[in-house]
Formats: structure tokens, sequence, C-alpha cells
């Protein structure tokens, strides 16, 4: 037994061309899948490095200042980071049971042939940009908004201790509220399409074993159904929630950019994205630039862990879907 | 017998509020849709696409908008879709399992849903400060940026799709791997590509913020590249912000226009990805 001798055996014609290429290739789609991995570091590498200048100047008394005033160079932070919080908190608020309630329909309640239907609907509402919400939230929800539900707020709200605060002011139609309304809007076919598919995951066996002793649907969806599902549920909110935190457009026709914080909710106010979206092209010196570039980074950290979390909650949907 | 009626009643409950909901949903999203189309229909004539944008007060088209956006979104798809192309490759059929496919898999979702005015931030000290000048390459790296991970995520789910019997295949009769992957996988994921090019498509087409300071806006016609160019969504921005009828017109016009677009192709995208897979013939 000697062992097979290849010595004088040449690889045949063309091998060594096919690995070369080989290597190529795999090193050419390596280098994209970098790209996309250094996009994230530059990112925060640029953003850290734009607002430089304005921790410099306001270190972190920049978070928690209220002041926002281009011709004194002073500026802080806290009611751009008020105004994302508490829209984005109106839009879950709203949004959140929304969306269970259209899940619902659509994995318990709806015939057959209507739920391909409305599910298409939905992820193709989804995809309309956000500047068309933007659009239909300053023309037609906001002079409605002014007219009819803001007084009747007013009015039935307005007298409750401390909530009360919240729904007492003028009715102007623009203001945190209506941005927190246009972002639920928003949010709703975006959280409800990805609800619908965490709800389907449940064994078909679960759902029926609590039917065949009689449970009734909504003790399935709440009993069973949820339980089983709560983490993907809770990442599909946080999904949601960071749309709606780094939402641009349809916040910025809306919110009427006020850096202000106010008790009331109609009164108008700012978001980060808004501010950043109004303000960025006219801000002239060094330090306003930074300010806003300051505000943009608090924002990209803030959404980054958001969505990374959602992503770990989520991560159970996409090897069961696969 | 009363404990049963109670039951009966929160079943009535939960169920009752979930159609509610969704009734409401539906209605919004049907007013968002016929105001759309109201304002708009009434605001689409053939001037649209023959005349510029005009100062205010004056009537005109969209003309340079729509061309400097088809401009912008092309270039932009040049650019993103071979990257995301070639980066879900990569997950898909070299790095799997490993530490670095992991990371880079995760990032691209978190980029996927990042707010978009931030990627114009970026670009805005990458490409604008570095150069000077607002320009039509910045707009369109802005949202090459975005459309890198729509693609990458369809290509790399639509590759594992590929079952391994067809790899196997092709190597067993001495393909090399790249041959492997642009050969047979590719083309028997064709369709799935294409949707994800598509769908990337259709989102970037209505990206406003990333615009902003970008491509910023030009009120003239204007193709060149290394200067600023109109687009449909600041356009449109500028416009429905501003106080003057006929720019409002013009906004409306041109949301429909551009909602008609991106839900043309995602209605396409998603005809392509239902069709049965013959498409080897």
């Amino acid at each position: 037994m000697t062992a097979l001798d290849t010595t004088g055996l040449a690889p045949p014609r063309g091998f060594r061309a096919q690995e070369a290429a080989d290597q190529a290739f795999r090193g050419v789609t390596f280098f994209a899948a970098a790209i996309v991995l250094l996009t994230l570091v530059g990112i925060l590498a640029a953003l850290a490095w734009g607002s430089v200048p304005a921790f410099r100047a306001f270190h972190f008394t920049f978070f928690i200042r209220q002041v926002w005033n281009p011709v004194t160079v002073q500026f802080g932070a806290l009611a751009p980071i008020y105004g994302t919080l508490v829209t984005s908190a109106i839009a879950l608020l709203l949004g959140v049971p929304v969306s269970f309630g259209i899940a619902i329909f659509l994995t318990e309640l709806a015939p057959e042939w209507m739920r391909r239907p409305i599910g298409t609907a939905i992820e193709l509402l989804a995809a309309i940009p956000s500047i068309i919400y933007g659009m239909w939230g300053l023309f037609v929800f906001a002079p409605y908004f002014a007219n009819h539900l803001e007084p009747w707020m007013t009015a039935h709200l307005g007298g409750i201790p401390f909530v009360g605060a919240l729904f007492r002011g003028p009715p102007l139609g623009i203001g945190m509220l209506t941005a927190g309304v246009i972002l639920a809007v928003m949010i709703v076919p975006f959280i409800s399409a990805i609800m619908r598919d965490v709800f389907l995951t449940v064994p078909a066996v679960m759902r029926e074993s609590a039917f065949s002793i009689g449970a009734t649907t909504s003790e399935v969806v709440w009993n069973i159904v949820l339980p089983y599902t709560r983490t993907s549920v809770i990442g599909a909110v946080m999904l949601g929630l960071g749309r709606a935190l780094g939402e641009t457009m349809a916040v910025t026709f809306v919110i009427g950019n006020a850096h202000k914080i106010h008790a009331s909710l109609f009164m108008p106010g700012a978001t980060i994205s808004s501010t950043i979206a109004n303000e960025f092209t006219e801000a002239v010196g060094d330090v306003y630039y930074s300010s806003l570039i300051a505000l943009g980074l608090t924002l990209f950290i803030v959404t980054v862990v958001v969505l990374g979390l959602a992503k770990l909650m989520l991560r159970r949907l996409d090897y069961r879907l696969r | 017998m009363t404990r049963y009626r109670r039951r009966q009643f929160a079943n009535a409950l939960t169920l009752g509020a979930s159609v509610v909901v969704t009734a409401l949903g539906i209605v919004i999203l049907l007013s968002i849709l016929t105001t759309l189309v109201t304002y708009g229909i009434s605001a689409l004539t053939p001037a649209l696409f023959t005349e510029m944008t005009p100062p205010p007060g004056s009537a005109g088209g969209l003309l340079n908008a729509i061309v400097g956006s088809l401009l912008i979104t092309g270039i932009a798809i040049a650019i993103g879709a071979p990257v995301g192309i070639l980066a879900g490759t990569f997950l898909a059929e070299y790095g799997s399992g490993s530490r670095f496919t992991d990371i880079t898999r995760f990032v691209s979702d978190i980029l996927l849903s990042a707010p978009s005015i931030l990627i114009g931030l970026f670009v805005f000290e990458v490409a604008v400060v570095t150069v000077g000048h607002f320009s039509a390459w910045a707009g369109a790296l802005a949202l090459a940026i975005i459309a890198v991970p729509v693609v990458l995520r369809t290509t790399e789910d639509m590759l594992r799709l590929v079952p391994n019997d067809l790899r196997e295949a092709a190597a067993a009769l001495g393909a090399p791997r790249w041959k492997v992957v642009v050969m047979i996988c590719f083309r028997a994921v064709r369709a799935g590509i294409v949707t994800g090019v598509l769908l990337a498509f259709a989102r970037i087409s209505g990206e406003t913020a990333p615009l902003l300071f970008t491509a910023l806006n030009n009120q003239f016609w204007s193709t060149n590249l290394n200067a600023p160019m109109a687009n449909l969504p600041v356009v449109i921005f500028q416009f429905a912000m501003s106080p003057y009828d006929d720019w409002r017109r013009l906004a409306w016009a041109g949301a429909l226009l551009t909602t008609a677009a991106i839900l043309g192709l995602s209605i396409l995208a998603r005809a392509l990805l239902s069709t049965p897979k013959d498409t080897r013939s």
C-alpha cells in the first residue's frame, strides 16, 4: 500500500483560475456585507464627531435645559426630547390596542375570504410614505380635530383633576396630540401586520384544545394566544415605538415646531426629528449645527437600543417562520 | 348560567371591540386615500409633466421634480441593489453561523427601521460638508443606504429557500462555488431578488427626510448630479407647507403620483413573488 502519488499531476485546466474567481467572489460579497456593518459604525462616528462642539459648549446640561435660542446661542434638548417621548407615548397608547384588535380580527374572526384582502391592504398601507400621512394630518385631520374633537375634550376631560390640564388649551388643531394621533395612524399597519404574523405562529393544536374544553374565542385570545406570543408581541410594539420615535415628515407637518414644554397636549411642540428637519438647512454657526447633530445622536442611540431590543424579542418569530 | 352569561358577554365585548377598531382603521385609511385621490386628481393636468415647478403664485408643473426623483432614486438603486444583493449572498451562502453574519444581519435589520433623517444627517456630514455643496449624488447616496437593508433581507431570505440538493448537484458536476451561487442559486431565486429590489425602490421613492439636506431642492431644470436637484418628496413638502394655493395643488398632484407609483411597485413585487416557481424554463 503506497499513497497515491500526485506530485506529477497538474490540477485540471483552469482550476487555478476558478479558485481565484472563487476567492474574488467571496471577497466581494464579504466586502458588501462589511459595508453594511461599517455604515452603522460610520453613522455613529459621524454623529458623535459632529456633536462635539455642542457638548463642549453645554456639557450634559444639554439634555436638561429647555432653552433653544439661536440668537444667544443657547441650546438645550429637553423640549424636543419631551416632545419625542410624549408623541410616541400617545401613538403607542392609541395605536397598540387598535393594532391588537386588527390582528385578532384577522386571525380569529374574519371569514377566510376577507383575511387576505384586508391583510394585504394593511401591508400596503405600511408602504405609503410618511409625507402623505403628514399632508392628510395637516389638511384633513387637524381642522376636524380643532373644530370637533378638541372642544369636546376640553369640555369633557378638561375638568378631571391633574389629567385635565393635558386637555385644556386653545383648539389649534396642530400640536402634540395631533402629532401623536398621526403617529398612531402610521404605526398601526406596521404593528398589526407583525402581530398577525406572530399570532399565526401559535400551534393550532393549542388553540383547538382550548376550544374543545369549551373556551370562548376571547378566552383563547387572552389565555392561550397572548401568553404564548407575549415576547414577540412586545417586540412588535417596540418595533412600532422605534418607528414612532424617529418618524420625521408626518410629525413635522402637524406639530407646530415650538421649543417650549406646555402642560397642555393641544399646544405646539417639537420632536427631535422635526427640529432637525425644520432647522438644519437654516442653522448658522458651529454650535447651532452641532446642537442639531447632538439631537440626532441622542435619537440614534435611543432608537438603536429600542430596535435592538425589539429584534431580540422577535427573534423567536424569525426562527419559527423559517 | 350567570357565569356562562358573563363569559359570553366578555367574549362579545372582546370580539366587538376588535371589529370596531378594525372598522375604525379601515375608515381612517380610506379617508387618507380618498383625500389623496380627490385632491390629487383635480390637480392632475398635462402641464404637470411638461412644465417646471413655478414660483409662488403661478401655475406650473412638476417636470423637473419628476425627472430629478427618477434620476436620484435610479442612481440610489444602482448603488444600493448590488451591495444589498452581494451582502445578502454573503450572509446566506458563505457566512452561515458565524458571529460576523449574526451581527451584520442584526445591524442591517436595525438600519431597516432606523430614522431616515439620521441617514440624511450622516450623508450630509460625509458627502456635503466635505464637498462643500449639496448635490444629487449625496441624495442618491442617502437613499442607497436606505435601500441596502431592504434588498439584503429579501436576498438572504430567498437564498435560504434554495434547497441544498441544487447546490450539491452543481458542485458534484465540478462547478466552483461562485458558479453555483451565480448560475444556480441566483437563477432559482431571480423573482425573489427582483422583488427585493422593487420593494427597495418603493421604499426610497417616498423618502423625504434624507433628501432635505442632501439633494436639497432646485426650482429649475437641472440634470447636473453635482448640484442640488429638484425631487418630488422635497417639492411636495415645501409646496404643501406653503400658503399658496397653486403650490398646494401641485403638492397634492405630486403626492398622488408618488403614492400611485409606490403602491404599483409594491403590488407588482407581490405579484412576482406569488407566481408559481416555474421561472427556470
